[in-house]
């Protein structure tokens, strides 16, 4: 008796799961899709015909000094700054270059990039972001992970993507998380310790680098293209720019930002959400 | 939902035909209901009570909302704060019919016993069809551990937890929202958000107890800075038992249900007065709190105000009166390490008015009565009297003490010419509070104060403002109209009447007995 119930109930439930899984409609399950998709291979870029975008981010003008960040509540982690102690990191300019823009392909691509299995780090330490920007892949994973012997949180902010905050109360911690949409860029922060910021850019490729101190980046291995490149900054903006790659070509791209840009400029993080309906 | 209807009807035929059907008939009817979902009623009701705060197009910016803090929920962005599902995930729709039924505790948003549950279902299904997210997941309730139970040894451990994952940074360290971090946190808007009272739970956005509590160490609670700890519980970092501890300690800090609020503030008689804001006389005083909300019917209004009660205690001894009032700010004002945070606010909720206070402003704290003790239950407008009907005043500024004033009008309060009646006041603030201890002798020949008779109810209202948040007075929290009673002596009848009671009847009882035992001895002789 007992099993022949339990058969109709099984069968009742089962229509009923197909029933309302009808019409593309995820259903109350949210069941797996029957076939599994085959892992995605990695394009195969011709290393003979690869070309590389590569250039510098020039500043002009009198740049906003670094502010100094007030971290007396964090003794141990304002021992970690020397005498200079610890600065913001908005600005970063050396020798008339600009550091911390991420530059990246926005329009020309149309190959498709599996998530590389090697994580990207994030770490806090002496209460601040290394690195300021981070750019990672989509389904990329993201370690996060804690040095300081005290209280983080990891605040991520996106639009397009959905926003975690989680704790970190312990040196030595680590979480993973993934983006599934691309998005640049998703702000990072600690609540607890108000100045620590970062940025975190999402693609699907892999053409994308950070301005280094001195102000120098490098896309290579890009097959030959027209393309739309675009540099952004969390304070000055973005700015774009149309670059043709020949074969085996490496294109010098030069963006320049000045000091007056900071006062209209467009800073987006995420696009915004179109509705659902 | 065209193709599900027909399949739904068959299944359940064929149930029927088969005579079992009391056996799926549940879930049957479970799924009959989130498929009778229909977002065009949804949106019907929607149209009507939510998007005044909500939006027209759901993103949390109405026409109410520019005042509210927090904001409204924005549903196309779909950051919900109170949950069953990880940090970063949606909610189910069973968090959404419980926020619907219950409200948000703390905010503006209220339970909606109007709505049916389907009514509110359809909502939810009008809410869900505002983002593009709930298309692309399907939430999932966290597992959570048994609560191995409370107690004092648990709330005790929970505090070293606590201390241990930093809470006090946000919440301080007695929990009441006035940690070092307080004044620079912000929601997912970038607004400025105040960090829990954890001493006031009736307010938790999330519920009271250590279950809704435990609950939300483990989800966050998303768009705002407080982060989810079960990344640090799978890490091993907390225990299940280090959480339940730490959820039953937070649960200590404050009453278990929310207080009640009765309309009499009862004065003792004693003897002897007690003293400043920390004389421990006073613990054994009863207190009685009495709800703040924002000052909204005149500008400056404030709709959001950092107050939402005080806790009044009083005692006199016939001659003067102590009147004791206890309410948490997580600032003393002016600080210069608030000032940011009253830029911001300012920012936020008044930056349609005039004027936008940028000066560091104290906080205050107003005691309003009648000029004179009314008869009946006429009072002045409670909003600091009119022209004919004036109010007296006991005007207490964090930095320069008690001033005796009379107002006939808000903003229109004038101190008292002469010294007054005697109003002395002292104040500490500690870890988040505010203690006030005002003292005056009941009688005054004062022309405009008012004179404290006992035994006769005299109405009281109460003003908080908190500087920090450019709260001015008027702008601020009021009360209504309240009562103080100030207890009469004892009279003597209380203690002879008993003594008179107990002598009469002993001596009844001992002639009954005499009687008794005369009876007896005669019918033993006869």
């Amino acid at each position: 008796m007992f099993d022949k119930t339990r058969t109709w109930a099984t069968v009742a439930v089962a229509c009923l799961a197909w029933a309302c899984g009808g019409g593309g409609d995820a259903g109350a399950g949210g069941e797996a899709p029957a076939v599994e998709e085959a892992a995605e291979a990695a394009p195969i870029i011709d290393p003979a015909t690869a070309g590389t975008i590569a250039g510098v981010i020039a500043f002009e003008g009198e740049a906003a000094a670094p502010q100094a960040i007030d971290m007396s509540e964090e003794p141990d982690c304002a021992d970690g700054y020397g005498s200079e102690g610890p600065l913001t990191q908005s600005v970063v300019v050396n020798d008339g270059r600009l550091a911390n823009v991420f530059v990246y392909v926005k329009e020309g691509l149309d190959l498709t990039f599996p998530a590389p299995p090697d994580p990207v780090v994030l770490n806090q330490e002496n209460c601040r972001y290394h690195p300021h920007i981070v750019g990672l892949q989509v389904d990329q994973p993201l370690r996060i992970s804690n040095s300081d012997p005290l209280l983080h949180n990891i605040n991520t902010q996106p639009s397009l993507n959905r926003g975690f905050n989680i704790s970190q109360p312990q040196a030595g911690m680590e979480t993973t998380r993934d983006f599934g949409v691309p998005e640049v860029m998703i702000p990072v922060k600690c609540d607890v310790h108000g100045w620590m910021r970062a940025y975190i850019g999402v693609l699907d490729h892999p053409y994308f680098a950070v301005s280094a101190a001195d102000g120098s980046f490098s896309m290579p291995k890009l097959p030959p293209g027209g393309y739309v490149v675009e540099a952004w900054h969390e304070l000055y903006g973005v700015q774009t720019m149309d670059v043709v790659v020949g074969e085996g070509e490496t294109v010098e791209v030069s963006f320049t930002y000045d000091a007056g840009m900071a006062e209209n400029a467009e800073v987006p993080l995420g696009e915004p959400l179109v509705l659902g309906h | 939902m065209g193709l599900q209807t027909p399949w739904l009807i068959a299944v359940l035929a064929a149930l029927l035909a088969s005579r079992r059907c009391w056996l799926v008939m549940p879930a049957l009817l479970v799924a009959g209901q989130a498929a009778a979902q229909d977002v065009e009623r949804g949106e019907a009701i929607y149209r009507t009570w939510c998007q005044d705060c909500h939006g027209e197009d759901g993103k949390g910016d109405g026409p109410a909302a520019d005042r509210m803090l927090p904001r409204p929920r924005d549903f196309v962005a779909a950051r919900y704060q109170i949950r069953t599902t990880a940090s970063g995930a949606l909610p189910t729709d069973d968090d959404l019919m419980r926020v619907m039924g219950e409200g948000l505790p703390g905010t503006a948003m209220p339970g909606w016993p109007n709505l049916s549950d389907d009514e509110k279902r359809d909502v939810i299904a009008y809410i869900k069809s505002l983002s593009p997210f709930f298309e692309r997941e399907t939430p999932e309730t966290l597992q959570r551990s048994a609560d191995p139970g409370g107690g004092p040894e648990a709330a005790t451990a929970g505090r070293e937890i606590f201390e241990r994952l930093e809470c006090d940074r946000c919440h301080g360290r007695l929990g009441r929202g006035d940690g070092s971090s307080a004044a620079s946190l912000e929601d997912w808007r970038d607004l400025p958000i105040r960090a829990t009272d954890l001493t006031e739970p009736w307010l938790f956005n999330g519920g009271m107890g250590a279950d809704a509590i435990h609950t939300r160490f483990l989800t966050g609670l998303d768009g705002t800075p407080m982060p989810s700890n079960q990344d640090a519980l799978e890490a091993g970092i907390v225990t299940e038992q280090d959480l339940w501890q730490l959820a039953h300690y937070v649960a200590s800090l404050g009453p278990e249900r929310e207080p009640d609020v009765e309309e009499v503030v009862q004065i003792e008689r004693r003897e002897t007065l007690p003293g400043g804001p920390d004389d421990e006389a006073w613990e054994s005083v009863r207190a009685f709190y009495v709800p703040l909300i924002g000052q909204i019917v005149e500008a400056p209004r404030q709709f959001s105000p950092t107050v939402d009660g005080v806790w009044a205690q009083g005692v006199h001894n016939g001659s003067e009166l102590a009147l004791r009032i206890v309410w948490d700010d997580p600032s003393n004002s002016p600080d210069p390490e608030w000032q940011e945070w009253q830029d911001r606010i300012a920012a936020t909720l008044y930056a349609d008015e005039v004027e936008i206070p940028t000066d560091p402003l104290p906080d205050l704290l107003f005691l309003q009565f009648p000029s004179e003790v009314p008869e009946g239950r006429e009072r002045p407008y409670f909003l600091m009297g009119d022209g004919r009907d004036p109010v007296y005043l006991w005007l207490w500024h964090s930095r320069r003490g008690a001033v005796e004033a009379r107002a006939a009008g808000l903003g229109a309060a004038e101190a008292l010419d002469s010294a007054g009646s005697g109003l002395a006041a002292s104040a500490k603030w500690e870890a988040g509070q505010w203690r006030v201890v005002f003292r005056r002798p009941l009688a005054t020949e004062e022309d405009g104060a008012l004179g404290f008779a006992e035994g006769v109810p005299i109405p009281v209202a109460f003003f908080a403002s908190d500087g920090s948040s450019g709260e001015t007075g008027e702008r601020g929290a009021i009360s209504s109209w309240y009562y103080v009673v100030l207890q009469p002596p004892t009279s003597r009848a209380v203690f002879v009447a008993p003594l008179i009671a107990m002598l009469v009847t002993g001596g009844l009882g001992m002639f009954a007995v005499r009687r008794a035992q005369r009876s007896v001895h005669s019918e033993g002789r006869g």
